[in-house]
């Protein structure tokens, strides 16, 4: 589906003049920092030629998060069987309560505290006197109504690092006064950083000061087999961590840890013992692959298991890393599903084929799901991420086409404009941005939440996939956006 | 394999076949180091206790599941309600994304507002910069009307100064020296969203009243007949506010809905977007000084902005989010005579329907027992209504209700037979709400969608009512306030309550003696 020389060159000319038209409407000194973060992607260049991790533009409204969003909403948040403490004000907790659809197997309010919202809910006192000692009950009373928490952690919000509190004292104290248990500070104040990122970062680091270290030494809760693997960065929404799992396993691997989705404290503590990690979001968690790399000798590799495509590069990629009988069970495996493939093929393909599609998502996203559109025959057109960094769009021009419309940290302004000139038959993007497009006639999928749906990832996902851009794309709803009279 | 490509199936299905079920015990047992089954039994048990309520009621430090949010999600709501204005919320990026995303899941609409975006170099030297050029930016890109200024707990906790960074904006250059920019501080470690919408509508008011900061001389105010009118923070916005309109248009009141955002979220898909839609017009909002009276339709959400207005010389009429008979009769005949216009009849016939379908249905609510909680306004609304119709409040729980609230339901639920037995909880949240439903069980819950946690543990039946709702579609639309939104109201009652029965006496031959057609 590659585009001849004279098209591309007349769609990069487009997509080019098109950004400095939409740049037209910024204050001078602001146009040439956004100019910086739009950019229209050469064939053969390093990367998509975007300025990104930036902080982004007052006033512009961006789409990103905060760093919070990305420990306690991303990172923490999925591992089920500890109670995870919004610790300041009230508003934080609740708004990032239960909306990210980390899918989880437990009893809720007892061994597992996925979708509840724990905060010290801070008054003007705790902010004038500092929270310390309301944190420190706040434990104590925890550890009464919860026995069966596996830990805790501390994911502070702004004003934690702002009023000068000690978690990191008050975290220790604690564990110790409860025998060991972990307990785990985080600071992930929403100031810090330009985005959900640093959040993300954060986290992970928490993992490897407060986690790991404080485990070693502690015996291992099973024997150890030549075949462990861990997941990382799957945060099973909608059950996308449940949907790799089972085609690992059945390539004969055995998955000790998820990260973080359906996760357990028990299963981050025996990770750095797996012969393997593999990474589906780079984003999100590559700082604690590689420290598991340099510092416990694991070895990670990335895949991606959106689409038969992928998920057959990304199957035979970490059957690589193991012995023949391994690899004999990935090509048992990829033939095992083949057929339904082929039937999801047959029968989406029809109805979406040259399709095209606008992306907008966070930092794995805009350029892991474009090998599943390509599988229905669509076309991703336009693509961007909320909180990527330079190795993030580096790894995009292995995806992407000459021509590529490329938007980092795109605000509400741009998007629309972009969407209104390029027209795509899919807008692909969050919840913030779903019904502006909608408004507009424009087919939208979520593709942070799945639109409630899911998995997408997998063999079972892709068949979800399938259906739900189908259902989106032909609906007879944008047949009826304009009144016959 | 469960999936197939004739048949899609998605998590409903898919995680209950055999496949992953296996693959979920696997985990479990071999790597999760779970508890055991019984232990997990035995203290799910322990938690329905008296026992367990006493130490959960101990509790001082510790807030689970609350039924509020934050001061500047208040803000926002408010300030989407005045025409072309975009809500400017000064302080981290992180918690604007998250209103916006609060209300798009409620209202299944686009939220605009924008953030000043403030990160660790405004921690430290001040969120001037990001004041001023914010200003700019948004001025210029998004071209509002009005920009309505509120702050997140960072640059509360900082102590950036509102009207001296706004004042700097206009010297810069970054907004012209007259344009309208309102200002509240909405600290989120103070009171809860409708502090917010609070603080925020009487910054408006007291900006366009007050002489717009400086801007402009104070205005004089020359008494008229209009009346001017508050919603408060209400998750049935669009409906409500539609339905008041209505109302006013039959007596023909003069009158100014201060903050209506019933239209900017309910915006039609015909192939264009509408960044700001309706709306209350600012010069109307300036115009409002001379009225005659403010109503406010929620005291909570407006005891600065109502105490404000009362300087002006203005009667000032709260009420508490009135749904029913007696509620509407209230609002009515405050209307009535603040304006001297008579209610119509119209209203009055409106008014016997109601009555009429109460009585039809009432013997299928009468003597059953609610547990109630939301925002202080909803729980008097709703506690009221239910009185009127026989039902038995139980519990009533507002986790932003103070001691003057808790003293207010006590006199309303003593004004009546059916209120004997009721506890009230201020300042409580969703987890004491669970010991409670286990120790003094009831028939019905009535909430937002977080109760569904609390239907699925305890058993009791949850009927949808409050602030979000993100499970169920386009009640917003609906009113709740006036006869024909008490209607609404009723049905959404008494559909729960005929699923109910019809759920208890469906098994053929075992319960289905009383599984009637008619009921």
């Amino acid at each position: 589906m590659s585009l001849g020389l004279a098209e591309s060159e007349d769609l990069k000319a487009k997509n080019k003049a098109l950004v400095e038209e939409v740049l037209k409407v910024y204050p001078d000194k602001t146009a040439k920092r956004r100019a910086k973060h739009l950019g229209v992607y050469q064939n053969g260049k390093p990367d998509c030629g975007v300025k990104s991790n930036i902080k982004s533009i007052p006033g512009v409204m961006t789409i990103r998060g905060c760093a919070y969003a990305g420990s306690k909403g991303v990172v923490w948040g999925p591992i089920k069987d500890m109670i995870h403490i919004s610790h300041g004000p009230v508003g934080c907790g609740q708004y990032s309560w239960g909306s990210r659809r980390n899918y989880y197997v437990g009893t809720t309010g007892i061994d597992s505290f996925g979708t509840m919202q724990f905060t010290s809910d801070f008054q003007e006192n705790d902010i004038v006197f500092g929270g310390d000692k309301k944190l420190s009950k706040l434990m104590d009373e925890v550890q009464e109504l919860f026995p069966l928490n596996k830990g805790l952690s501390v994911q502070s919000e702004c004003p934690i690092g702002l009023i000068g509190d000690d978690i990191e004292a008050v975290s220790k104290k604690k564990s110790k006064e409860y025998g060991g248990k972990p307990i785990v500070p985080v600071r992930c104040e929403g100031f810090r950083g330009v985005s959900q990122s640093l959040g993300h970062h954060i986290a992970n680091d928490a993992v490897r000061d407060w986690v790991f270290d404080k485990a070693e030494g502690k015996p291992a809760r099973f024997e150890a087999t030549e075949y462990d693997i861990a997941i990382l960065a799957d945060y099973n929404i909608g059950g996308d961590a449940w949907a790799s799992r089972i085609l690992l396993e059945e390539m004969g691997l055995r998955v000790v840890a998820q990260w973080s989705g359906d996760g357990t404290i028990a299963e981050l503590e025996a990770t750095p013992r797996a012969k393997l990690n593999v990474l589906h979001c780079y984003r999100s968690m590559n700082y604690v692959a590689r420290h598991m790399e340099e510092k416990y000798g694991v070895p990670w590799v990335e895949y991606n298991f959106f689409g038969p495509t992928k998920i057959l590069e990304s199957l035979r990629k970490i059957a690589a890393q193991f012995d023949d009988k391994i690899k004999e069970n990935a090509e048992k495996v990829i033939a095992k599903y083949q057929p339904l493939m082929d039937a999801v093929v047959a029968k989406y393909r029809p109805r979406l084929e040259g399709k095209k599609v606008m992306l907008y998502v966070g930092g794995l996203r805009p350029r892991h799901v474009i090998g599943a559109y390509e599988d229905l025959g669509m076309e991703v057109v336009g693509t961007g991420y909320e909180f990527a960094h330079n190795d993030d769009y580096q790894r995009t021009t292995h995806y992407i086409k000459d021509g590529t419309l490329v938007y980092d940290d795109v605000t509400a302004y741009e998007l629309e404009k972009f969407v209104e000139a390029i027209k795509p038959d899919l807008v692909g993007s969050g919840i913030k941005e779903k019904y502006v497009f909608q408004k507009m006639g424009i087919p939208f999928r979520q593709m942070h939440s799945w639109d409630y749906s899911g998995p997408y990832h997998g063999y079972d996902g892709f068949a979800i996939f399938a259906r739900d851009m189908d259902m989106a794309i032909n609906s007879p709803i944008w047949k009826l956006n304009k009144a016959p009279f | 394999m469960v999936q197939n490509a004739e048949n899609v199936v998605d998590h409903f299905q898919l995680f209950r076949g055999p496949e992953y079920r296996e693959m979920f015990k696997n985990k479990r047992d071999n790597f999760e180091n779970g508890t055991p089954e019984e232990e997990v039994n035995r203290v799910a048990e322990w938690t329905k206790t008296v026992e367990y309520q006493e130490k959960n009621f101990a509790r001082e430090a510790l807030t689970i599941n609350p039924a509020k949010a934050c001061q500047p999600l208040g803000a926002v709501f408010a300030a989407v309600g005045f025409e072309g204005t975009l809500p400017f919320v000064h302080g981290s990026q992180g918690c604007v994304a998250y209103y916006r995303s609060h209300f798009s899941r409620h209202f299944k609409e686009p939220t605009s507002a924008v953030s000043s975006s403030m990160t660790e170099d405004a921690a430290v030297f001040g969120g001037l910069t990001n004041m001023v050029d914010g200003l700019s930016n948004a001025y210029n890109m998004y071209k509002p009307k009005m920009i309505a200024v509120s702050t997140t707990c960072m640059a509360e906790v900082i102590g950036d100064d509102l009207n001296a960074f706004i004042k700097t904006s206009r010297e810069k250059g970054s907004i012209p020296q007259d344009y309208d920019v309102t200002f509240a501080h909405t600290p989120a470690f103070v009171g809860s969203h409708i502090t917010g919408y609070d603080n925020t509508m009487k910054g408006v008011v007291e900006y366009f009243w007050g002489g717009k900061a400086g801007l402009a001389p104070k205005l004089e105010r020359t008494p008229n007949n209009s009346i001017n009118f508050f919603g408060g923070f209400d998750g049935y916005t669009v409906g409500n506010l539609r339905e008041v309109k209505r109302i006013f248009d039959l007596i023909g009141a003069e009158y100014t809905i201060i903050g209506d955002n019933s239209d900017v979220w309910d915006t039609p898909a015909d192939g264009e977007y509408r960044m700001y839609d309706g709306g209350t017009k600012l010069e109307d909002v300036a115009n409002a000084v001379n009225a005659k009276a403010t109503i406010s339709m929620q005291q909570y959400c407006t005891e600065k902005t109502l105490d404000y207005i009362k300087t002006w010389g203005q009667e000032t009429v709260a009420l508490n989010h009135p749904i029913g008979v007696a509620g509407t009769d209230k609002f009515l005949m405050e209307v009535s005579r603040l304006t001297g216009k008579p209610i119509p009849d119209a209203l009055k016939k409106e008014r016997g329907r109601l009555v009429d379908a109460i009585a039809d249905s009432h013997n299928h609510i009468h003597g059953k027992k609610f547990a109630i909680y939301g925002d202080p306004d909803l729980c008097l609304g709703v506690a009221a209504f239910l009185l009127e119709l026989g039902a038995e409040p139980t519990t009533i729980l507002s986790t932003n209700g103070g001691k003057s609230w808790e003293k207010k339901v006590r006199e309303l639920l003593a004004s009546s037979p059916y209120g004997k037995d009721c506890e009230v909880y201020a300042g409580k949240d969703l987890w004491h709400m669970r010991s409670l439903l286990f120790t003094r069980p009831v028939d019905f819950l009535i909430g937002n969608t977080y109760g569904k946690y609390l239907e699925r543990d305890t058993g009791t039946p949850l009927i949808r009512l409050g602030f979000p709702i993100f499970d169920r579609h386009h009640l917003h639309r609906y009113p709740v306030w006036g006869y024909q939104g008490a209607l609404n109201v009723l049905v959404w009652i008494l559909d729960k309550v005929f699923s109910e029965m019809d759920a208890h006496s469906n098994v053929a031959g075992k319960t289905d003696i009383s599984f009637d057609i008619i009921r």
